[in-house]
């Protein structure tokens, strides 16, 4: 009787560690929940190795990494090379993403309108205060601008969008930098909020006049009349994936610390100027090689096979150059006992 | 009769011997049931408090009192929602009360039998319909049409007075504290129609047809009988459904326009505490933020005890 019970506790914990070595955990942001669980389900139909990821948002993701609850946290908000050194964590993009301005004015149609940086902190600082302000018609020769007053709309929950929008407008604008500044939420001196990147589009949607930011994604699939952004390069490129994609190949990802990089105002004439990558945390030293090591290969993974079903949700992958960068960076910082969880393919 | 010959056969100190365990033993699982209820309370409250203290300490008083709310120089002050969610929660009381008051009063004196039955299972419906859904509608069908409709005649009339125009000032969009009131209000109608019908339902038949007998219209037997009658348990429905609007987060979040500063006018976008919370608590990174937004949690409980426990007054005061 005894016997047979020790012989089903031992079936039972075999059956959980086996359970426990193929299952990965991750928690974060919600900007690429939707590719990561597109990776999980081939992932899982091709090694049999299931992906159990939480979008519970960056900040979540974030915590949830530091209690080690996780195998890793994901954020859009890259974390500064010496937070990530007080917590032993290592940070690696996976995909790439773009934020798009996107406006409701009458007769205007999609592309028609070109602001600068500076222009657009002007506008959701509420300085510039109609569309037919001189200084838009200036830059938008031709364009016939209605005198209708500008509504700002932005996001009214914390994310990442907010955070790389702006990141941006701080960049571009001293005053936005020091009265605003930028963070996943901010104190936005005027305009509404609305929840989620639906709530942004259905609100600019709704209102005559008014100028929003969101995902790439949203303003494709709503058909959305974006607006063009001059680049570094002083630019106009459309907010495609191809342009996203060129900030990203154009950003210096070999000499970013942390690899602590915005994807914002990046060089080159296709860039978008407001691209933003989105990143995987992990533990530099891992406490169970096995479980790095499964993280890892997931990513490469997904890094070789993921494009296509990135792509076909709108985000757009990371540049050869870069993951090849990315995946000597595993070697050489994610260890567990001194040896690297990650040994290439 | 079976009841008595039975009692006759058992031995009477057995039976009471049995009651008296039974007694206690039910008497210390209702003193359980009470004191785990207590303690729930407590320890929510108190996590709260701790978990809320890095900003009470931060910010003092000044946490209730300030509208500045900036994540990025890590200043909160909670004064806008505060005052968002009494407002809100007041003004979709005010439009809830006479509507439920209207409905509950129809069904129970003038509305054929057949027909009010699916009427006061339509009514209960409405409550089960999920928080999120109110919003969506609100956000997509109700805010587009205020918008056009209600808004824009107001904002552009030119023959209405000064004050009028300034209460009624905003983006013409509508996401505004009106709107969020008006979600609010038919999210609690059900709640207090169906408690109310209850109430109207308790007055004894021949309260009534003696008034009747005396000669009073409806009205008058309404007015001056039925009203008067369940004057306590009223207080009792406008605690329910204030408590409700007080907390309600997802619908609110989706149409108030979730703009943290002072709202200037009834149109204005504003935010309420628990929309406040669902908004930011899955992004904040920092330590403060967080234990602002904990601090408005345990403001919220506050305020919520605070109504409850005017409304106990408010009952003690009626006994007199």
């Amino acid at each position: 009787m005894f016997k047979t019970f020790v012989v089903a506790a031992g079936i039972a914990g075999l059956l959980a560690s086996a359970a426990s070595a193929v299952d990965i955990s991750g928690a974060g942001a919600t900007f690429p929940a939707p590719v990561y669980s597109k990776w999980a389900e081939t992932y899982k139909a091709t090694t049999g190795t299931g992906l159990n990821y939480q979008a519970i948002g960056s900040g979540g993701g974030i915590k949830q990494i530091k209690a080690k609850t996780v195998d890793f946290g994901a954020s859009d908000k890259p974390l500064k090379p010496e937070d990530l050194a007080a917590a032993g964590l290592y940070q690696f993009p996976t995909v790439v993403g773009g934020i798009v301005p996107v406006v409701n004015i009458p007769g205007i149609t999609a592309g028609e309108i070109k602001l600068t940086g500076p222009m657009l902190a002007a506008i959701f600082y509420g300085q510039i205060t109609k569309w037919d302000d001189p200084v838009i018609v200036k830059n938008n020769p031709g364009v016939k601008l209605p005198s209708l007053p500008i509504t700002v709309v932005h996001r009214s929950d914390g994310s990442g969008t907010t955070f790389g929008f702006t990141s941006y407008l701080s960049m571009k604008s001293a005053g936005w930098a020091s009265k605003v500044g930028a963070s996943d939420s901010v104190n936005w001196p005027t305009g509404l909020g609305g929840k989620g990147n639906d709530g942004v589009a259905a609100f600019v949607k709704q209102t005559p006049g008014s100028i929003g930011y969101v995902e790439y994604a949203y303003a494709k699939q709503n058909h959305a009349a974006y607006v063009l952004v001059q680049n570094k390069n002083n630019k106009y490129p459309q907010p495609v994936a191809a342009s996203f994609g060129a900030a990203a190949a154009g950003a210096k990802w070999a000499q970013a610390p942390g690899n602590y990089l915005l994807l914002l105002d990046q060089p080159g004439a296709n860039s978008w100027p407001i691209t933003s990558a989105t990143f995987i945390l992990v533990y530099k030293n891992q406490d169970n090689a096995a479980a790095g090591n499964q993280v890892l290969k997931f990513f490469d993974w997904a890094y070789k096979n993921g494009d296509p079903a990135a792509a076909s949700l709108d985000y757009v992958p990371l540049p050869l150059s870069v993951k090849n960068l990315i995946r000597k960076q595993w070697i050489a910082n994610v260890t567990s006992g001194g040896k690297p969880v990650y040994t290439g393919q | 009769m079976t009841a008595t010959t039975m009692d006759i056969d058992t031995d009477p100190r057995d039976a009471r011997g049995q009651g008296a365990l039974g007694e206690t033993i039910f008497r210390w699982l209702c003193l359980g049931a009470a004191t785990l209820l207590l303690a729930a309370l407590a320890g929510v409250v108190i996590s709260l408090a701790i978990g809320g203290w890095p900003a009470f300490r931060q910010f003092g008083l000044g946490f209730l009192t300030s509208t500045d709310w900036n994540p990025v120089t890590e200043v909160y002050g909670a004064a806008g929602p505060i005052v968002g969610t009494i407002v809100t929660s007041i003004l979709s009381l005010v439009i809830a009360l006479p509507l439920a008051l209207g409905v509950s009063v129809f069904l129970v004196e003038f509305c054929p039998r057949n027909i009010a039955k699916p009427i006061a299972v339509a009514v209960e419906l409405l409550a089960g319909i999920p928080s999120i859904v109110y919003g969506m509608w609100g956000l997509f069908v109700l805010a587009p049409w205020f918008a056009l409709h209600v808004q824009l005649p107001i904002m552009t009339s030119t023959s209405l007075p000064g004050w009028v125009q300034a209460v009624f000032a905003g983006i013409p969009n509508g996401a505004n504290i009106f709107t969020a009131s008006l979600i609010l209000a038919i999210m609690i109608l059900p709640y207090m129609a169906a408690v109310f019908r209850e109430l109207l339902l308790t007055i004894p038949s021949q309260v009534r047809e003696a008034a009747y007998g005396l000669g009073s219209t409806s009205f008058e037997v309404i007015r001056k009988v039925m009203l008067p009658y369940v004057k306590r348990g009223t207080v009792g429905v406008i605690m329910l459904g204030l408590g409700r609007a007080l907390g309600e987060t997802m619908a609110v979040t989706f149409i108030i326009g979730n703009s943290h500063g002072f709202p200037h006018s009834l149109f204005d976008s504003g935010s309420t505490i628990a929309s406040t919370i669902a908004n930011e608590f899955a992004e904040a990174t920092s330590d403060m933020h967080t234990s602002a937004l904990i601090a408005l949690g345990f403001v919220l409980f506050v305020l919520t005890f605070a109504v409850l426990a005017v409304a106990r007054l408010l009952l003690a005061s009626e006994k007199h």
